[in-house]
């Protein structure tokens, strides 16, 4: 008899996936919370750091330590050279073609801010139209509302269905030679919703407008790659890759980049200055003014090497049963309503309990060593949407079990007992 | 655990919440206050009847968790009849005991029912939960008509 994919998928994860191997890899799983081991399902605000990053970090301060680019002694040099790598290490994770393309920013709202301000200043003027989605995060809807301001640029939302899926019809209909930029989340932080961003990107790119996909939950999730998404702009943040705070990645087309202004003015990003007139630095320096986060672009770099390790198809694999088992698991709890129950849906389940407010849940789930996020997520227009002020959200990470799951169902029972 | 769960979540702690008292829009009010806290999206609308220097009566409407409503009605009944200087001094021990300053028995017990929110201090991230009603009460008495934000 024939298996079913999903049972060759379970048995490629018993051999493939050593989960009690990942686990051991990351120290802070082993520490306990009030007197419980703890479970840690608040993924989608940062992830926790394996051992080698974590090495990493002080390796550099305790062998490496300099500034990088221009020095001539030994320790610049190295340092330079490892974090020039790291830039490559980021630009095969998500497959991009040139270096020139890999901008190191402080996080995904950076590289938004960056793209609104100097992309933004350049190509938006009064009248013309950002699109951008009902599910975005405050991080990629605030920029553009302050460029649109600025401008007398309008702001256009797709609207999103009951399941927490854009309406296409809708942007469709909101497309238009007037559009001059389509921004929009690739993994709704808030809902989990899987957005179609390639048919996006297609539509978009029939009009001829670039398209800023902003993968602060695509890239942990999913393998992306940014020549088949066709993408103009993406964006991420480190520490959401089991990388370093503080460090973010705009990867962008070089002859969009090209064409844009500096967003911040000081060193690295000149080429020459005099009082008269400053040359800006070639691409990707042109948008690195200041002494960068060396060690969170070199950290970030051996995040990429560790998941590389793992194999991000596994990642993706193993998180995709556990969330359908969470789902599950979920859902057959009476009193419980799951908000966004997209088709194509990553590990993040928000949900409600009838007549408990979220941080009631998120406090009495703490008491058992869970870590949950409780509140608007960011993403309050999601939950005026919705309905909610607020809800309750997990969100997976490569190294959480169903052990984990099962656990929390059991304590969200405890929630129930408490305010029956 | 259980212990420390029913130590927040004290009985009449989780009877507020469930049957709310004084929760409602008072018509005749004079004061009124909005409070809102952004961290939760914890929403407060404070009516107060004052005449002269004593509050008549008071009432609150709006959504939040269990901690934010039960204190909130819980303050509805402790301020009713109170003058607006009695009731800013019960403000200021809440808010004292809520944080962590209070610390002799008898000061706590002073406060009466309002007690059971010590449990509060143990966490510092409920604390907004707990005062967001007595910062909105203390607006509406000012008359600031203000929405009061606790970020």
């Amino acid at each position: 008899m024939y298996k079913t994919d999903n049972e060759i998928m379970s048995i490629n994860e018993k051999v493939d996936y050593d989960i009690q191997k990942i686990r051991s890899d990351f120290p802070i799983l082993s520490r306990p919370i009030h007197n419980k081991p703890l479970v840690y399902l608040d993924n989608a605000a940062t992830t926790h750091k394996p051992k080698c990053v974590i090495d990493k970090v002080s390796e550099y301060y305790s062998e490496l330590n300099s500034n990088i680019h221009r020095g001539v002694h030994y320790l610049s040099q190295k340092a330079t050279v490892e974090y020039e790598n790291a830039r490559e290490k980021v630009l095969r994770f998500i497959n991009a073609s040139k270096l020139s393309e890999i901008i190191f920013t402080k996080g995904t709202t950076d590289s938004i801010n960056l793209v609104a301000n100097s992309f933004g200043r350049k190509f938006i003027s009064k009248d013309d139209e950002i699109i951008i989605s009902h599910m975005e995060h405050h991080s990629n809807i605030v920029p553009w509302q302050i460029l649109c301001e600025e401008k007398g640029a309008k702001l256009k939302v797709i609207p999103i269905d009951d399941k927490g899926e854009i309406i296409y019809e809708e942007f469709e209909k909101l497309i238009s030679t007037k559009t001059k930029l389509v921004s929009i989340v690739h993994i709704s932080n808030s809902l989990g919703t899987i957005n179609p961003v390639k048919e996006i990107i297609e539509t978009a790119h029939s009009y001829g407008i670039p398209v800023l996909v902003d993968g602060a939950q695509g890239v942990q999730h999913l393998t992306v790659d940014v020549k088949e998404l066709d993408c103009d702009f993406y964006v991420f943040s480190g520490h959401k890759l089991y990388g370093p705070t503080g460090i973010g990645i705009l990867y962008g087309k070089q002859k969009i980049l090209e064409q844009m202004p500096p967003y911040q003015g000081g060193g690295d990003m000149i080429a020459s200055v005099t009082f008269e007139k400053t040359t800006y630095n070639s691409l990707p320096y042109k948008f690195e003014a200041g002494t960068p986060n060396i060690i969170g672009g070199i950290a970030l770099g051996t995040a990429i090497d560790y998941m590389n390790s793992v194999r991000m198809e596994k990642i993706s694999g193993y998180e995709n049963s556990l969330t359908v088992y969470a789902a599950n698991v979920f859902s057959n709890i009476e009193g419980l309503k799951i908000i966004g129950t997209s088709k194509n849906k990553a590990g993040i389940i928000s949900f409600v309990l009838e007549n408990i407010h979220p941080h009631d849940i998120g406090t009495i789930l703490d008491f058992d060593g869970i870590a949950i996020r409780t509140g608007h997520h960011c993403t309050q227009p999601v939950m005026q949407r919705y309905g909610v002020p607020a809800t309750a959200r997990i969100s997976l990470g490569m190294y959480n079990t169903k052990d984990e799951i099962d656990y929390t169902a059991a304590a969200l029972k405890k929630v129930f007992e408490v305010f029956a | 655990m259980e212990n420390e769960i029913r130590e927040l979540y004290q009985q009449v702690i989780l009877d507020h919440n469930k049957s709310p008292r004084n929760f409602k829009k008072l018509e005749n009010a004079n004061h009124f206050a909005e409070g809102y806290n952004p961290l939760c999206g914890d929403h407060i609308d404070i009516f107060i009847y004052t005449e002269g220097d004593v509050i008549k009566d008071v009432s609150f409407q709006g959504s939040g968790c269990a901690i934010s409503k039960s204190s909130a009605s819980l303050m509805t009944t402790m301020v009713k009849g109170k003058t607006i200087t009695e009731a800013e001094e019960i403000f200021s021990k809440f808010q004292d005991l809520v944080t962590g300053k209070l610390k002799s028995e008898e000061e706590i017990e002073e406060l009466g029912k309002l007690a059971i929110f010590q449990g509060v201090r143990e966490f510092p991230a409920r604390v907004k939960c707990a005062s967001l009603a007595w910062h909105t009460l203390n607006s509406a008495l000012k008359n600031d008509n203000k929405t009061i934000v606790t970020e």
